[in-house]
């Protein structure tokens, strides 16, 4: 039935504070997120006081800023810092986003920092991808083709290319499927809006011969149609793409080829 | 999201399932093409009900005898108790994860929506044919 009662490790205590900013003339608070699989302890939100003159403008910049010389315990995943990776998506704030890409001075008072809802935790602000990167190896997501393959390239009208526009840029930082109230409840089964948005990019994509193929592959009450249009995907999205709008052409497709 | 049991399993055999089911289209479209035929048939409802406000028992049989009337009173059931079947439907999918339960909640909402659905359609003939 409905599940009332929450796991043991969802009750958060409070953390340690440390505050690291005596004399700053722009101190900011930072809680963060804690949990470590290796001390038996239910998750703690930390607190560490900043200055936030001795870092750059980011919410990334300050977690390395702690990890560097605050907390090396901290734990968290980045790579580019600069909104390609998809790398750094945590919840800060109440939203999920790409830390890299979310000024500190966007957030009013004091930066909350959570790793992204609803996934299992591998440490602090690193979630469990396992499942959503098995998902989207399940949709197939690179062209296949019956036709024998070219001696060159396979060609492309600047249209078509240009339906591949919205959907190629997705990073594949997962703060949509992970704002999605139908992923958390039926993530096992359903797919999410972004591995649906990548599971269009491949069905418009007109150099791809097995549209109808993959068409079948979604056609299923939880792999697609758990989704009920909440639009907190495009909400979360933070490149600004629209995964609902993609979620609604695959809908459509699936009424026009009956 | 994985339970134990799970875990000696690949993460694509668990993703994959039991595969697609090859279903759905058409109890979503047929949730669409309800909605909209429910919005002319609920103003023409509520409408109906509200030019009756204080009549009496005679007079309101007496509009609902009319063929217009008594066609227009059996679509509303009809479509009202087909939707709602559908949509509490996916309710009952979104939140129960006991296989059972759901199966049993689902059953028992669709004879309900069934019974009544039929019950309404009974009652509007019976009248319009004044049994």
């Amino acid at each position: 039935m409905v599940e009332f009662n929450l796991p043991a490790n969802s009750k958060v205590g409070v953390g340690k504070t440390i505050n690291a900013a005596s004399g700053a003339k722009r101190a900011k608070t930072f809680k963060i997120y804690r949990w470590s699989p290796d001390d038996g302890q239910n998750p703690r939100v930390d607190t560490y006081v900043v200055d936030l003159d001795k870092f750059g403008p980011m919410i990334l910049d300050a977690i390395i800023y702690i990890k560097n010389n605050i907390d090396s315990t901290l734990t968290f995943r980045r790579s580019c810092r600069e909104g390609i990776c998809g790398s750094c998506a945590m919840n800060i704030d109440g939203t999920n986003t790409l830390a890299c890409l979310k000024a500190i001075e966007e957030v009013k008072g004091d930066v909350k920092i959570y790793p992204l809802p609803h996934m299992p935790v591998v440490k602090d602000l690193v979630p469990d991808l396992k499942h959503i990167y098995a998902q989207l190896a399940s949709i197939k997501p690179w062209l296949q083709s019956q036709s024998p393959a070219p001696s060159r390239e396979r060609l492309q009208s600047p249209e078509d290319r240009a339906k591949l526009d919205g959907l190629y840029e997705c990073i594949l930082c997962f703060c949509c499927s992970t704002s999605c109230p139908s992923y958390w409840w039926n993530g096992d089964r359903y797919l999410g809006p972004s591995i649906l948005l990548q599971a269009y990019r491949w069905i418009v994509d007109s150099r791809d011969e097995m549209t109808g193929e993959r068409l079948d592959n979604l056609e299923d009450p939880f792999r697609l149609y758990r989704c009920h249009t909440i639009m907190n995907c495009t909400k979360a999205c933070p490149k600004g793409l629209n995964p609902a709008k993609a979620i609604a052409e695959i809908k459509k497709l699936m009424v026009q080829r009956r | 999201m994985a339970s134990n049991s799970k875990t000696l399993r690949s993460p694509l055999q668990i993703a994959r399932g039991l595969g697609s089911a090859k279903h759905g289209t058409e109890h979503w479209w047929h949730q669409r093409v309800t909605a909209i035929a429910l919005v002319p048939l609920t103003i023409w409802f509520v409408f109906g009900v509200i030019r009756h406000l204080g009549a009496d028992h005679a007079a309101f049989v007496a509009w609902l005898q009319s063929p217009f009337s008594a066609l227009m009173m059996v679509l509303t059931a009809v479509v009202t108790f087909h939707h709602a079947q559908a949509g509490l439907q996916v309710v009952i999918e979104d939140y129960v994860h006991n296989e059972m339960a759901k199966i049993l909640s689902i059953l028992a909402v669709k004879a309900l929506c069934f019974v009544l659905g039929a019950a309404c359609v009974i009652a509007v003939l019976k009248i319009s044919f004044g049994a």
